[in-house]
């Protein structure tokens, strides 16, 4: 085997197709870059899950003064009332793993440490923010526990469980992730028969050098090795293309966008990024030469 | 060297057999005319010694190798001893001469040094010398037919089998081309051909296969092209 001849094949052959080389390196570098920001945006979700997860509370706001709920009709919650839901909660241990008593004061310090770059900061006031217990549950999804035992209570507001507006907020998340995924996807095949298609091309066009070496007794692996390895290379410009599209998402979408200004939450680290490059460039040449395997039979037989 | 045995060929969709029950044996070193009219089979038989037509039944026996039981990744083994020139040359127009006869080398893994070797020597046996660089439309059609040769012949094959190859040549041409073909089959390659040109066959006096509706209806050493015409 003459590597330097098949490489002066693989080389013309790619130049005399220039237009067809193109456009499968561009469907390759798109699709798998869909396909990457996909897998990008389910590990970013997973992150999220983690971080906030860990940190998500059940919260139980107690009455304030102008507190219109059926519940508050006595008004301001009692200091009785504040230290009975204190004994009670106290009682579902193990269940309730933390108890912290919030005031409105600490509430308001926490409010304005959250959004301190943003505007609505300005437009709430001291006494705004209600009181609350904040309470982490050993098991989150028991949550309907303290729900039952202390919504409507006399003096109670509110009780809230972060965990069912995360989840809201995660599936959506998911949805959009698994839409990108499936178009993603349907790129993928369009892009292995577009694949099909070029190598036929180029089978065709250099039939008649191909039915020389037959007759001359190349090997099989002497006259398919060019078409694979034109369809291979197109193919890794386009998968490196698509990691360089990852590596942008990451730098400049996430890092620099999205990161600076939601600062409360988590994003994916670089590691997502290193576990999902491989992985494009796996699929990349796998479809290449899934699609060659199937176009060779075809065309270029003994 | 080459054993047919009752070999019959129907093609895919067809009815009537390209080749029927053909049974015959060429030795080594002969050179052989098959002769015809057109459809009878001649082609067909070609392509089953190149292996590129399988038998329905009977049996291809080509170099000591049975060819019904012989894998796909040995043909090229098998056509690398067989050399192949066609009416219609098969040239490659973008290469020159020299390029044309190179291909066959190279695409068979020959190193440089060998095929900047045996190029030239070849060229010079089929009477190319100082030609090398042009390209097939700047030759004749004999010109073109000994490029084919030469590139047929440059791997010192056992067997060459050429298919009409001076169908596309004007008589004095084709004396040129059978000068060199004998002479290569002096060289001690065995030689295949058919042909339509009777002057040519009964001037030669070889052996002789006429074929006919895919039979063999004769075989004669030192023979002529037809009784009848
Ligand atoms: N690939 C094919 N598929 C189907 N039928 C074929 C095929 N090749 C040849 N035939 C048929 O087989 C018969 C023999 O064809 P073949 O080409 O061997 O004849 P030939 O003697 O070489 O003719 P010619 O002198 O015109 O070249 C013909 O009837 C032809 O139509
Ligand atoms: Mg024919």
């Amino acid at each position: 085997m003459r590597a330097q001849f098949v490489a002066s094949e693989v080389g013309n052959g790619l130049r005399r197709n220039l237009t067809m080389t193109l456009a499968v390196i561009i469907t390759v570098a798109v699709s798998l870059t869909l396909f990457g920001v996909s897998l990008l945006v389910r590990a970013q979700v997973d992150t999220m899950k983690d971080f906030w997860y860990d940190k998500v509370e059940v919260s139980i706001f107690l009455c304030a003064d102008g507190s219109d709920t059926s519940s508050c009709v006595g008004g301001e919650v009692t200091r009785a009332q504040r230290d009975q839901i204190r004994a009670d909660l106290e009682s579902l241990r193990p269940l309730v793993v933390e108890i912290y008593y919030e005031s409105r004061e600490e509430a308001f310090i926490r409010f304005q440490e959250q959004f301190a770059n943003s505007p609505i900061v300005d437009s709430v006031g001291e006494n705004a923010l209600p009181e609350s217990f904040r309470i982490k549950l050993s098991d989150p999804t028991q949550y309907d526990v303290v729900a039952s035992a202390f919504s409507g209570r006399p003096g109670i507001e509110q009780v809230n469980d972060q965990r069912q507006v995360l989840d809201k907020f995660f599936r959506l998340l998911g949805g959009l992730q698994a839409v990108a995924l499936i178009i993603a996807i349907v790129m993928l095949v369009v892009t292995v028969l577009l694949i099909v298609n070029t190598m036929r091309v180029a089978a065709f066009s250099r039939r008649r050098e191909t039915s020389i070496m037959r007759l001359v007794g190349a090997s099989n692996l002497y006259i398919q090795l060019p078409f694979l390895l034109e369809a291979a290379v197109s193919a890794g410009i386009g998968a490196l293309l698509a990691v360089g599209g990852l590596i942008l998402t990451k730098t400049i979408v996430i890092d620099q966008i999205l990161a600076p200004s939601f600062q409360f939450t988590a994003f994916v680290g670089w590691e997502a990024v290193l576990a999902i490059a491989p992985l494009l460039l796996l699929v990349g040449i796998g479809l290449s030469a899934i699609a060659a395997f199937f176009t060779l039979r075809k065309y270029l037989r003994v | 060297m080459i054993l047919f045995d009752n070999v019959t060929k129907v093609y895919p969709n067809q009815t009537r057999p390209a080749l029927e029950d053909a049974s015959l044996e060429i030795e080594k070193g002969e050179f052989v005319f098959l002769v015809g009219p057109s459809g009878s089979g001649k082609s067909t038989f070609l392509r089953l010694v190149l292996r590129e037509e399988r038998p329905t039944s009977g049996n291809v026996w080509v170099l000591g190798k049975d060819l019904m039981r012989l894998s796909n990744w040995k043909i090229p083994a098998l056509r690398r001893e067989i050399g192949t020139v066609f009416q219609d040359f098969r040239l490659l127009p973008n290469k020159t001469v020299f390029e044309n006869v190179a291909f066959a080398l190279e695409v068979i893994g020959k190193p440089k040094s060998h095929i900047r070797k045996v190029v030239p020597e070849v060229l010079e046996v089929v009477g190319l010398e100082g030609k090398e660089g042009r390209r097939p439309d700047e030759l004749s059609g004999g010109e073109q037919q000994r490029v084919a040769i030469a590139r047929a012949f440059v791997n010192r094959p056992k067997v060459l089998i050429a298919d009409e190859p001076t169908g596309n040549l004007d008589p004095g041409t084709s004396v040129g081309i059978m000068k060199l073909l004998d002479r290569i089959n002096r060289l001690g390659t065995t030689v295949i051909m058919s042909t339509h040109d009777a002057q040519i066959v009964d001037q030669m006096r070889r052996r002789v296969i006429e074929l006919e509706h895919g039979h063999v209806v004769r075989d004669q050493s030192r023979g002529v092209y037809g009784y009848a015409r």
